[in-house]
């Protein structure tokens, strides 16, 4: 099914940063007089490019009252033009053999095509025309407004899991926007309309907040005509500003949560602390905290969550942990733990926070973590597998205010991480006060 | 308008990319067949290995045995108990991972060039050696059973099982790899030491390679890899009959959307018509955006958020399957639409242009597929288990150019019922027949 959505992104994945290979990425990244970034990766194996404009708004940049316009505005975009009318886009992507999608998160909107390297020239006639010339009829707007209403069904109202993350990043944050699901609240769905959606892409939608990355076997000398060609012309707007979201105040008490349903099948609990994100020039912190999250909860039978609770004393059936750094704003460091049947929540948050107190006391295991350092290192030969996921990954970073320096120096910032500087994130993180613990529980019916 | 028509007429002008893949067929000096993909651009090789029959081989009374059994495969081996095996393989930043269905046991690993023979061993000590300690197989069975707890509370997963035990029955297709509770609750350690020796052996094995290795190279590991697997597994199940016809079955489960799967029996992949049937799907339910099901119950109508159809081409069996869901007081209309569209389908076909289209587009992106190594060694191997020959990737497209639209309102005559559709559903559904 996935294959057939326009995707919603909750961005979570501990490699999801990954690291970049510095200058052997083979990336070149320049500005459009008119303010357009683009950065060009190149990979000559296949006669295939990924092309993805990725514009600065997310549902975090929506005004108040409206939360779900910014993925609303990304499915209407498929609408249509003057020039390309009626789903004309998609007919034209896969009439030229490739695909299209797009996607929406908290802080990025991303579109994105995968052709034959030769048919580069009119993904970029067609998404460079869509960036100001989008026409909306009131009927299309109000049958679109229906198919959100169902992707919230399948995604979050059909899913005790998805309830119980969208209750408890509102606890979460309690000031910003973070705390509101990208996909929005349903009440507020049902009202959005084609003014709304019309005004929000005006202010957002315009070269000078985009960035263009084509991946694939292109030369950057042929991107840039292409992108002078068709990105060129489009004037920059006034209307973009640049993003000033309220932000979370200090948090001083502890907050917990606890969600039951009929639907829940395997209760558990998760736990989570407010953390700083990578920010350009300063990713120290975010590089400890990878390691900090791979240290405690990476892979089962190795990190010491899995160790305490899935091997020495068998209590838990699954454990983890999380960290995900590329955000605008302050991001979260969290841990799950799904207990076996017959332990209570209790104890198994219990036993958890057992393990971080130990952490703290006892530090890093170096065998682990020289093993981590190398895994990563390693996680900079094989993503260059896939194009498309270095496309995403300077897509994704570049969107967050991060730079392609930040994104190549990223590896060598992860591979510079002492165990000190791990113990040092630890410190910061684990505040009881400024912790959100959430369980999810089977509600007994009669 | 005008600029889409010479948009259009601009892209046909355009060959589609042609895919350059340089398949070898290697035979170890052990006589193991495998083809393999020279790629020395990133220091790294992507193998992927099946042995076909998968947990479709499990014996009776012991469904689940083959799946418990392949999660344990990376739980200790040789010497070594979960976690130094665990240790070993991060500390080479070794890719391993094991999967099965009901047709195959798959094991996916990436090695790097700089550790290879030493990721190859340990493959190696998880194939031939695995340990099956105490402790590890009741941490796995723990997983396993929360898994299957969590299937029967997911109203996709509760549909899919539904559908498939009304249509198979007793046969292993008719009931999930997991096996049920009680089933996997009583399996012991020898069922596990029978069901690997069932399915892990050297005659249904197959094996592709794709980066940074020589044809000598994966010739010696080939040998070394599969060195002590018995030669001989357990036979194939038979022929899986489909026995579900055409009507609405509903599952009552408290959740605002129901979840649908709906199909019938389907068109074997060596079929003379396989093709034309493939570009008919497409068209109908499979084509991404663009299809006539996604433009009639999601561009219209806006009753579901995503529509598709496969065909769904099992080794012992062959379905045309297809997915929705939507809100429980819209989910009667989607299925009205589905059937209206369906029984269009089989007495009209398609349109010239609509064939027109799908054909550049299923030639088009053909050749896209084969952008990595991970994604190319998949593409291989499954090749392989199809009996499709070297010369596929080269012919394929050729056979897509070929179908006719009567070639197309051939097997939609055939092939399409809308009365024989089965529609299983899970929610509360308003509306429907039987309900």
């Amino acid at each position: 099914m996935m294959r057939l959505s326009r995707l919603l992104v909750a961005t979570c994945s501990l490699f999801l940063a990954g690291a970049g290979a510095g200058r052997a990425d083979d990336v070149t990244s320049f500005t459009l007089d008119n303010g357009m970034q683009v950065v060009v990766i190149e990979d000559h194996r296949a006669p295939v490019v990924v092309h993805m404009v990725w514009y600065r708004v997310g549902s975090a940049d929506e005004p108040p009252g409206k939360s779900g316009l910014a993925h609303f505005t990304e499915h209407l975009m498929f609408k249509g033009t003057d020039s390309f009318p009626e789903g004309a886009f998609s007919d034209l992507v896969e009439a030229n053999g490739g695909s299209d999608n797009a996607f929406t998160s908290y802080d990025y909107t991303g579109y994105h095509q995968r052709v034959a390297a030769d048919r580069l020239a009119l993904m970029m006639e067609m998404e460079a025309d869509r960036m100001t010339g989008l026409t909306l009829g009131e009927a299309e707007v109000l049958t679109e407004r229906d198919v959100i209403l169902e992707e919230r069904n399948q995604r979050t109202e059909n899913s005790p899991g998805a309830l119980f993350t969208e209750q408890r990043n509102a606890v979460q944050y309690v000031n910003h926007p973070y705390g509101i699901p990208v996909i929005g609240w349903r009440a507020e769905m049902e009202g959005l309309t084609r003014a709304d959606a019309l005004e929000f892409y005006r202010r957002h939608y315009a070269p000078n907040n985009a960035i263009l990355v084509v991946a694939g076997d292109v030369t950057p000398d042929d991107v840039r005509a292409l992108a002078d060609t068709y990105y060129g012309p489009i004037a920059p707007s006034d209307a973009v500003t640049p993003r000033a979201r309220p932000q979370e105040p200090p948090q001083r008490a502890e907050r917990r949560l606890t969600l039951a349903d009929a639907r829940v099948a395997q209760p558990y609990l998760v736990r989570s602390y407010l953390a700083p994100e990578r920010d350009p020039g300063d990713q120290k912190t975010a590089a400890a905290l990878v390691y900090l999250a791979e240290l405690l909860g990476g892979e089962g039978a190795t990190s010491l969550l899995g160790q305490k609770l899935m091997f020495e004393e068998p209590t838990a059936l699954y454990t983890a942990a999380w960290y995900s750094g590329t955000s605008l704003d302050d991001t979260t460091f969290g841990m799950i733990v799904v207990p076996s049947p017959e332990v209570p929540l209790q104890e198994a948050e219990a036993r958890m926070d057992a393990v971080i107190a130990e952490f703290m006391e006892t530090g890093v295991d170096l065998a682990l973590f020289e093993s981590l350092k190398m895994q990563l290192r390693a996680s900079n030969i094989y993503e260059k597998d896939s194009v498309a996921g270095l496309a995403q990954k300077y897509g994704q970073a570049l969107a967050v205010g991060l730079t392609v320096e930040d994104v190549q120096a990223w590896p060598d910032v992860l591979q510079a991480v002492t165990p000190d500087d791990v113990m040092d994130a630890a410190r910061m993180v684990f505040d009881r006060r400024a912790s959100v613990t959430g369980w999810l529980v089977r509600e007994e019916t009669q | 308008m005008i600029r889409i028509i010479s948009a259009l007429c601009l892209m046909l002008a355009a060959l589609p990319a042609r895919a350059a893949v340089d398949i070898q067929e290697v035979t170890s000096p052990g006589g193991i067949n495998a083809w393999l993909v020279e790629s020395h651009e990133i220091p790294f090789v992507a193998l992927e290995i099946r042995f076909q029959g998968g947990a479709g081989l499990d014996a009776p009374g012991k469904r689940g045995a083959i799946n418990l059994m392949t999660g344990l495969l990376e739980e200790g081996a040789g010497d070594m108990d979960a976690r130094a095996f665990a240790t070993a393989r991060d500390g080479l930043a070794a890719r391993i991972s094991f999967d099965v269905h009901n047709d195959a046991l798959s094991v996916s690993a990436q090695f790097l060039t700089e550790n290879r023979d030493q990721g190859v061993e340990l493959l190696h000590l998880a194939l031939t050696e695995p340990r099956f300690d105490d402790d590890a197989v009741e941490r796995v069975r723990g997983q396993v059973l929360g898994g299957i707890r969590a299937r029967q509370k997911d109203p996709d997963d509760i549909a899919s099982d539904r559908f498939n035990a009304l249509a198979f029955g007793d046969h292993p297709y008719g009931s999930d790899v997991n096996g049920t509770l009680d089933g996997v609750a009583a399996l012991t350690r020898d069922d596990l030491i029978a069901a690997k020796d069932r399915v892990m052996a050297r005659d249904r094995l197959f094996v592709s390679a794709v980066g940074d290795i020589t044809a000598e190279e994966l010739g010696a590991l080939l040998d070394r890899l599969f060195d002590g697997l018995p030669e001989t597994g357990a036979p194939m199940p038979g022929r899986a009959d489909f026995a579900l016809t055409g009507g609405i079955d509903v599952v009552p489960y408290d959740t605002p959307q129901s979840v649908v799967v709906f199909g019938h029996t389907g068109i074997p992949r060596d079929d003379p018509d396989f093709f034309a049937a493939y570009v008919l799907n497409s068209v109908l339910g499979g084509g991404g955006f663009s299809s006539r099901l996604m433009e009639e119950v999601r561009e219209k109508r806006g009753l579901t958020y995503g529509i598709a159809t496969y065909l769904y081409n099992l080794d012992h069996a062959d379905m045309v399957l297809g997915k929705v869901a939507s809100a429980n007081n819209r989910v009667a209309e989607a299925i009205e639409v589905i059937r209206a569209e369906w029984a269009r389908a089989a007495t009209e076909g398609i349109t010239e242009d609509e064939l027109d289209t799908i054909k550049t587009y299923l030639t088009g992106s053909y050749p896209l597929r084969f952008d990595g190594n991970g994604p190319i060694a998949n593409i291989m191997v499954g090749m392989q288990m199809e009996g499709l020959g070297l010369d596929y990737i080269a012919t394929r497209n050729d056979k897509v150019n070929a179908v006719t639209l009567d070639d197309v309102r051939r097997v939609a005559a055939r092939l399409l019922d809308a009365d024989a559709l089965h529609f299983v559903v899970v929610g509360q559904p308003e509306g429907l027949p039987g309900n």
